[in-house]
C-alpha cells in the first residue's frame, strides 16, 4: 500500500493521527485541543473546569493529591528500576508502564476495595494501587514463576500476556457480581491493540447484553509494539462502544485527576446497574514495547519528545506547587523513599531463587492427573540416577 | 427436591439432562450457559425444560460467540460459580479454542494453585447422523495434548448420568464430550449407586483373544464387534476407556496382559489421534506381552466427508474385524 492511499483511508474524526518514523508531526492535533478529550489539569498544571466530572474529584483533599502524586513518582521508580535488573540479566524481560502512571493510578484509585481488577501485563500502577507488592510482580518476568500472587488476596487478577483475553474474564465476573445482587463493579484493562481482538468485541457484546458491572478501560498508548492505532481502527476507539450500546469517554490519559473522575464515574454506572462503560485514556507509551524492542525502527524521536512535555507527574507537580498543596520536604522525603524502593526491588529480585525442579508437575491439576504422577515419578527416577553416579565415583 | 429414582430406563440425552437437573437443584452455583439452551433446551433439546425450571439467571442463553462463552464461564468460575458451557457441535468450537487451552486450562498452574476453575464444557461430537459439514468431527486429541484439561466420554445413559455429575463436581475444567450419534439410545441409569472414578476404564464385555479398547460412541460398535466375532469363535475382550485424559493405562495393560492384542477405535483420525498415544505406551509397558502390533481403526487424514460418504470415512463392523483379523494373523 503506497504511503498515499494510506493517508486518503485516514479517519477524519480520529484524534490520534499520528506519524511514523521520518514523517513530520505536524499533522498530529494536541489532545489537549481535542474538544472530546476530559481534561482536568492542564500539562502546565492548570485545573480545568468540567461540568459533567469535577463532582467526583470535588472533596479531593490536599493529602490525597499528594497521595496520588507519591503513587505516580514510586510506580514510576519502581518501573525504572526493573528496566535495570532486566539490563543486569536479573530479569528476563520488562514491559514497562512509563507515560502511563496517570492512567494506571488514576483509574486504580478510582477502585473500590471490593472491585475486582483484570490487568494485561503492564499495569504495574494499578497492581500498586491494589496493595500488590510490586516485587510479586516481578517473578514471572524473571522466569521463577507464571505469576507470583494469589488474585484473590488484593482483587487483582494474574497479569495476561495474551491480549484481550482478560475482558472476557472480567466480563464473566461482573456478571457473577450480578447474580449474587452484590454493589461491586469490575474493571478490565486491555490496549489500543488488543482492540482488535474478537474477545474484546465479544466482551463488549456480553456485558452490554448482560447489563454486567464493568469498566473497560482502554489505554490507548499510540502503539501495539510497532503498529499505530491507524492501523487498529477507523474511529476513535471510545466511539466503539456505541455500536454496541453503553457510553465511551475519552479521557486525557496524562490527566491523573480526570482518569481519577472518570473511572469513578463509570464504576459507579457499574454499581449503580447501569451496565457498561468503555473509558479510552489516551497517552504514550513513553518507553519500547519492552525491553525486547527497539522503538527507533518504527517511530520518531520527535513525537516522544512532543508527549514529554504533557508528562503525567510533571503536571500534577506544577499543580501541587501551585496551589501550595506540596512543599520542598514532600518532595524530599518521597525521593528518599523512592530510592528505598529501588533498594528493596533490587535486593528482592536478586534474593529470588530459583523454583524447585520439581515445581514443573505443581498444580497442573487442581484433583490430579494419573499422566502428571507418571511423569514426575519418571523424572525423579532419571534425576536421582545422577545422584548414583556421584555415589558411584 | 428432585425424586431419586432407581434403575430408570431413559435415553442418554435424557440422562444428561437428569444430571445437570440434579446438580443444579443441589448446587446453587451450578449454571447452565450456551446458545440455545434455554427456551428451546438445546439443539438436541439435553437442557430441555431446565430453564423453565431452574430460570433464566442459572440457565443462561448467550450471544452466538463461542470464545465469549468460555471466556465469561471462566470469569464466572473466578467468582465461585460453576459454569456447564455448550458448544452447539464439535465444529463450533475452535472459536473457544484459544480461551480453553491458553486461559482454561493454564490459571490454576499459572496461580500457583490459587485459583480453581471448575467449569465443564460440553461438546456433542462424532458423526454417524448425515449432518453438514463442521457438525460431526471428533476433536478430543486437540485437547488431550493440553496439559490442566480432563476429558472424558461418556458411552451409554448411566455413564452419562454420573460422568456428568463427577465432571461437575471436578474442580478441573473437563471437555464432556457427549456422542451425539447415541443420544437416543437407551439404558438404565440408576441415580443411587455410587459411582466408580471418574477417569477409570470399565471392562464391558470379558475376553480372551484381544481387547477392542474404544470410548463414547465407538463402544456399541466393539460391542457388535465382539458379537459377531463370538460366531467366528473369537473372544474379545471390550474395554470401555471412559476417559481420555487421564487414560486409564494400568486397566489397558491388566487387559493387554490378559489378551495379548489390542485394536483401539475411535471417530477421530487415526493421525495423532489417542489411539496413537495408547500403543506408544502399551508397546512399553506390555513389550513381551504383544503377539501383534497394537492397530489402530478410526478416521482418515482428511477433511470429515460430505454424509453420503460417513460410513466409509467412519469406522465400521467390517472395518474393525478387518483390524481384528489381522491382529490374529501374528
Amino acid at each position: 500500500m503506497t504511503v498515499e492511499s494510506t493517508a486518503a483511508r485516514k479517519p477524519r474524526r480520529s484524534a490520534g493521527t499520528k506519524s511514523t518514523a521520518g514523517k513530520t508531526t505536524t499533522a498530529r492535533k494536541s489532545p489537549s485541543a481535542d474538544p472530546e478529550l476530559v481534561q482536568l489539569l492542564t500539562p502546565e498544571g492548570k485545573r480545568v473546569k468540567n461540568a459533567e466530572y469535577d463532582k467526583y474529584v470535588a472533596g479531593i483533599t490536599p493529602e490525597e493529591l499528594r497521595g496520588l502524586y507519591r503513587d505516580m513518582v514510586l510506580t514510576r521508580r519502581f518501573d525504572a528500576e526493573a528496566t535495570s535488573l532486566q539490563r543486569q540479566g536479573e530479569l528476563g524481560l520488562w514491559a514497562s508502564l512509563l507515560g502511563q502512571e496517570a492512567a494506571q493510578i488514576g483509574s486504580g484509585r478510582a477502585t473500590r476495595e471490593d472491585d475486582y481488577v483484570f490487568p494485561t501485563y503492564r499495569e504495574h500502577g494499578v497492581a500498586w494501587c491494589r496493595g500488590v507488592d510490586p516485587t510479586n510482580l516481578l517473578g514471572m518476568f524473571r522466569g521463577v514463576n507464571n505469576g507470583g500472587w494469589d488474585p484473590n488476596s488484593n482483587n487483582f487478577q494474574l497479569y495476561t500476556i495474551v491480549i484481550g483475553s482478560q475482558t472476557l474474564h472480567a466480563t464473566g465476573y461482573a456478571m457473577g457480581i450480578a447474580k449474587d445482587g452484590a454493589d461491586s463493579a469490575v474493571i478490565a484493562y486491555f490496549g489500543d491493540g488488543a482492540s482488535s481482538q474478537g474477545d474484546v468485541a465479544e466482551s463488549f457484546t456480553f456485558s452490554a447484553v448482560y447489563n454486567a458491572p464493568v469498566v473497560f478501560f482502554c489505554q490507548n498508548n499510540q502503539w501495539a509494539i510497532s503498529e499505530p492505532t491507524e492501523k487498529q481502527t477507523r474511529v476513535p476507539l471510545y466511539q466503539r462502544a456505541q455500536g454496541f450500546g453503553f457510553p465511551g469517554v475519552r479521557v486525557d490519559g496524562n490527566d491523573v485527576l480526570a482518569c481519577l473522575a472518570v473511572t469513578k464515574w463509570a464504576l459507579e454506572r457499574a454499581r449503580s446497574g447501569e451496565g457498561p462503560t468503555l473509558v479510552e485514556a489516551y497517552t504514550y507509551r513513553m518507553g519500547a514495547h519492552t525491553t525486547s524492542d527497539d522503538p527507533t525502527r518504527y517511530r520518531g524521536d520527535e513525537e516522544r519528545q512532543a508527549w514529554e512535555a504533557k508528562d503525567p507527574i510533571l503536571r500534577l507537580r506544577r499543580y501541587l506547587e501551585a496551589s501550595n498543596h506540596a512543599d520542598e520536604g514532600f518532595f524530599a522525603e518521597l525521593e528518599a523513599e523512592s530510592e528505598a524502593l529501588g533498594k528493596r526491588v533490587r535486593e528482592a529480585v536478586r534474593a529470588m531463587p530459583d523454583p524447585d525442579h520439581f515445581a514443573i508437575f505443581e498444580n497442573v491439576y487442581a484433583d490430579g492427573h494419573a499422566l502428571v504422577d507418571e511423569e514426575r515419578a519418571q523424572f525423579a527416577a532419571y534425576q536421582a540416577s545422577f545422584a548414583d553416579v556421584e555415589g558411584g565415583h | 427436591m428432585a425424586e431419586t429414582v432407581t434403575f430408570k430406563s431413559m435415553a442418554l440425552a435424557k440422562a444428561i439432562n437428569e444430571s445437570l437437573r440434579r446438580a443444579l437443584d443441589s448446587d446453587p452455583k451450578v449454571l447452565i450457559m450456551g446458545e440455545d439452551v434455554g427456551k428451546l433446551g438445546g439443539v438436541f433439546r439435553v437442557t430441555d425444560g431446565l430453564q423453565k425450571d431452574f430460570g433464566e439467571s442459572r440457565v443462561i442463553d448467550t450471544p452466538l460467540a463461542e470464545s465469549g462463552i468460555v471466556g465469561t464461564a471462566i470469569g464466572l468460575a473466578l467468582r465461585g460459580y460453576r459454569p456447564v458451557v455448550e458448544i452447539q457441535f464439535d465444529g463450533f468450537v475452535f472459536p473457544a479454542y484459544d480461551q480453553i487451552v491458553t486461559q482454561l486450562a493454564k490459571m490454576h498452574a499459572r496461580s500457583l494453585g490459587k485459583v480453581k476453575l471448575p467449569v465443564v464444557v460440553r461438546i456433542p461430537y462424532g458423526g454417524g447422523i448425515g449432518a453438514v459439514e463442521h457438525h460431526s468431527e471428533s476433536p478430543e486429541a486437540l485437547f488431550a495434548h493440553v496439559a490442566g484439561l480432563k476429558i472424558v466420554s461418556p458411552s451409554n445413559a448411566s455413564d452419562a448420568y454420573w460422568m456428568m455429575q463427577q465432571a461437575i463436581q471436578s474442580d478441573d475444567p473437563v471437555i464432556f464430550f457427549e456422542p451425539k450419534r447415541r443420544y437416543w439410545d437407551k439404558g438404565e441409569v440408576n441415580t443411587e449407586a455410587i459411582p466408580g472414578p471418574l477417569h477409570k476404564a470399565k471392562v464391558v464385555r470379558e475376553g480372551t483373544d484381544l481387547t477392542l479398547a474404544a470410548y463414547g460412541p465407538m463402544v456399541k460398535l466393539c460391542q457388535e464387534v465382539a458379537d459377531a466375532a463370538a460366531e467366528e469363535g473369537r473372544n474379545l475382550e471390550v474395554l470401555d476407556l471412559r476417559s481420555v485424559s487421564p487414560l486409564d493405562f494400568d486397566s489397558i495393560q491388566a487387559s493387554v496382559e490378559k489378551t495379548r492384542r489390542l485394536v483401539v477405535v475411535h471417530e477421530a483420525p487415526v493421525f495423532f489421534g489417542s489411539g496413537a498415544e495408547i500403543a506408544a505406551r502399551i508397546t512399553e509397558r506390555c513389550f513381551y506381552h504383544l503377539e501383534a502390533p497394537v492397530l489402530r481403526v478410526g478416521g482418515y487424514h482428511a477433511p470429515y466427508p460430505p454424509a453420503r460418504l460417513e460410513e466409509e470415512y467412519l469406522p465400521g463392523l467390517d472395518r474393525v474385524l478387518d483390524a481384528v483379523d489381522r491382529a490374529l494373523a501374528y
